[in-house]
């Protein structure tokens, strides 16, 4: 479950950036990248917070 | 003057409460508890991409500073903040591996650093404020309410929208009261999205610039971003601008020590290099970006280059959010360390309501203007007040028994107050303030009427250029009073009876 979640964040970042480079090299339109940026932005809020770790400096690093 | 020295049990109930307040922190930090890189590059990656970000670089395009002065400056200045972390901070930190505030109690005492608290307290209600600015220029959009436009004239923002600045400063105070740890969570959650939105926003409107292909680039950045030409009645900034800010925005951090309580927790001094992630991703990446998604929005007619509005124009709605992210991530940590250091004024006052009192102060800094369209005056004003603090704990720590010195001399002699930290701590600052003044200041420049001297009027420098001079001035005055304090006759006596080693 963890790793489909890592998958489904790194697919949200993938499409907040990847779409701004077709817009430069005129692939899509800009208001396609900011619809594809929308769903990126959904993708990486909805997922990362049950992956990724934050440790306060006050606890112990295991590694 | 001579510092107090503790009698019995009237050291005064004010110190009693800020050692309180810092109590769980007294001790250096165990073996146990020590981090490695990974945590370290986090943090800083994190907390140094920012909404302040969405500030300074467009700050930088306002100031009309060329291509070749902003990268080359900002290598240049990120490189020496790198190496004031890495080679001063770090060093500190993992052989005290003490708090700021320990660190400063040992060695300025107790009231100096109740000055420091009080101090610090106003300036993170400001950077707060800034924060709150931000983070309200985008949630204005959608309600049709115009941002100030600091350039054309408005001092004061409209009713409307100190409304929503009121409702926004309220929510974050009310987080900050609530759960300070959460929101650090949130904030190192949003981190990586958030750089990837700087980056994005900015490559997507490189097309608006003309720029056809990114062999482009070089040009486009010297014609129509960085054109070198001051826009409005804002002032030239060149290379020395730059790199002086680049390495001086977070002065209070790297070369005034606060970060030593950060790196108390690496296990080796080395990994105050891991602040290069946060130089080269926010610093460097992030205000290249901003200044770029700066320029493309001014080139197409509009006006009041506002983050909200920035963030919108290059990324949509996941910009505007992402500006409000920015903002609130970064006010809210600002405001709860406020109110830790505001506490110590207010004896009878809980958390609560005192974390509501620098809320106030933040959302009346927010609704000033001026507050963000100076926002490197501010940052460097910042760092020149705290930069001497910095001076004497280095000099303190690896200069003092070098030089024969006793290190911690005020807590050991058990005095409250240490007069040759106050003379050159503000001693050291005034000076450098009317080297700047004198010239930038006008009620400084009518109240000297040349009355200084003509070698010190001849030097003109901006207030940036002043705070490494300041960083050695101070280094030197406290070096030089220390040793007439610890040679004068009655500490020496002590000294030589053993009772202070």
């Amino acid at each position: 479950m963890k790793k489909v979640l890592i998958i489904v964040s790194f697919i949200g970042l993938l499409l907040t950036i990847i779409p701004s480079i077709l817009v430069f090299e005129q692939f899509i339109e800009l208001k396609s990248h900011f619809h594809l940026m929308v769903a990126g932005m959904i993708m990486w809020f909805a997922t990362a917070p049950f992956w990724m770790k934050s440790k306060s400096l006050d606890e112990e690093e295991s590694n | 003057m001579k510092g107090e020295a503790v009698s019995g049990g009237g050291s005064g109930s004010l110190i009693e409460r800020l050692d309180a307040l810092y109590e769980y922190d007294r001790e250096p930090v165990s073996e146990k508890k020590l981090h490695g890189w990974k945590t370290f590059i986090a943090m800083f990656a994190g907390e140094h991409v920012a909404g302040t970000e969405f500030v300074l670089g467009p700050l930088m395009v306002m100031h009309g500073v060329s291509a070749k002065d902003f990268f080359l400056g900002l290598l240049v200045g990120n490189i020496l903040a790198v190496l004031s972390w890495a080679l001063m901070t770090a060093p500190v930190a993992v052989k005290t591996r003490l708090t700021i505030y320990w660190q400063l109690r040992k060695i300025i005492g107790p009231y100096l650093t109740i000055a420091y608290s009080a101090f610090y307290a106003v300036i993170l209600c400001l950077l707060a404020g800034a924060m709150v600015t931000v983070a309200v220029t985008a949630i204005s959009i959608p309600f049709g309410i115009p941002n100030p436009d600091y350039v054309a004239g408005d001092l004061i923002p409209s009713i409307p929208w100190m409304g929503l600045a009121l409702v926004v400063g309220v929510v974050i105070a009310a987080l900050a009261v609530l759960g300070f740890e959460k929101i650090a969570t949130f904030s190192k959650i949003c981190a990586p999205w958030m750089v990837l939105v700087f980056f994005a926003a900015a490559i997507a409107v490189l097309g608006k610039l003309g720029a056809t292909s990114f062999s482009d680039f070089w040009q486009i950045a010297n014609d129509k971003i960085f054109t070198g030409v001051p826009i409005g009645n804002n002032s030239k900034y060149t290379f020395w601008h730059v790199a002086g800010f680049a390495w001086l925005c977070n002065a209070p951090q790297h070369l005034g020590m606060s970060d030593v309580t950060i790196f108390r927790y690496a296990k080796s001094w080395t990994q105050g290099f891991a602040s290069a992630f946060g130089m080269f991703l926010g610093h460097f990446g992030a205000w290249i970006a901003s200044g770029i998604l700066c320029a493309a929005f001014l080139s197409e007619g509009f006006v009041n280059p506002q983050p909200g509005a920035i963030g919108l124009y290059g990324a949509g709605i996941a910009g505007a959010i992402s500006v409000v992210i920015a903002g609130w991530t970064t006010a809210n940590p600002t405001l709860y360390r406020a109110g830790l250091a505001i506490q110590v004024a207010t004896p009878n006052w809980k958390r609560w309501k005192v974390t509501f009192a620098a809320g106030a102060f933040m959302i009346f800094t927010a609704c000033i203007p001026a507050v963000n369209a100076n926002l490197d005056r501010i940052v460097s004003y910042n760092a020149l007040f705290f930069v001497p603090l910095g001076a004497f704990v280095l000099m303190d720590v690896w200069v003092f028994p070098k030089l024969g010195l006793i290190s911690n001399f005020t807590e050991k002699s058990r005095k409250l107050f240490s007069w040759p930290a106050a003379i050159a701590w503000v001693g050291s600052f005034l000076i450098c303030f009317i080297v700047y003044g004198k010239d930038h200041l006008a009620w400084m420049k009518s109240m000297l009427n040349g009355g200084l001297p003509s070698w010190l009027d001849a030097i003109n420098m901006d207030l940036t250029y002043l705070i490494a001079p300041e960083w050695i001035l101070a280094s030197l005055m406290y070096v030089g009073f220390s040793y007439y304090q610890q040679k004068s006759a009655k500490n020496t006596q002590l000294i030589a009876e053993g009772g202070l080693s």
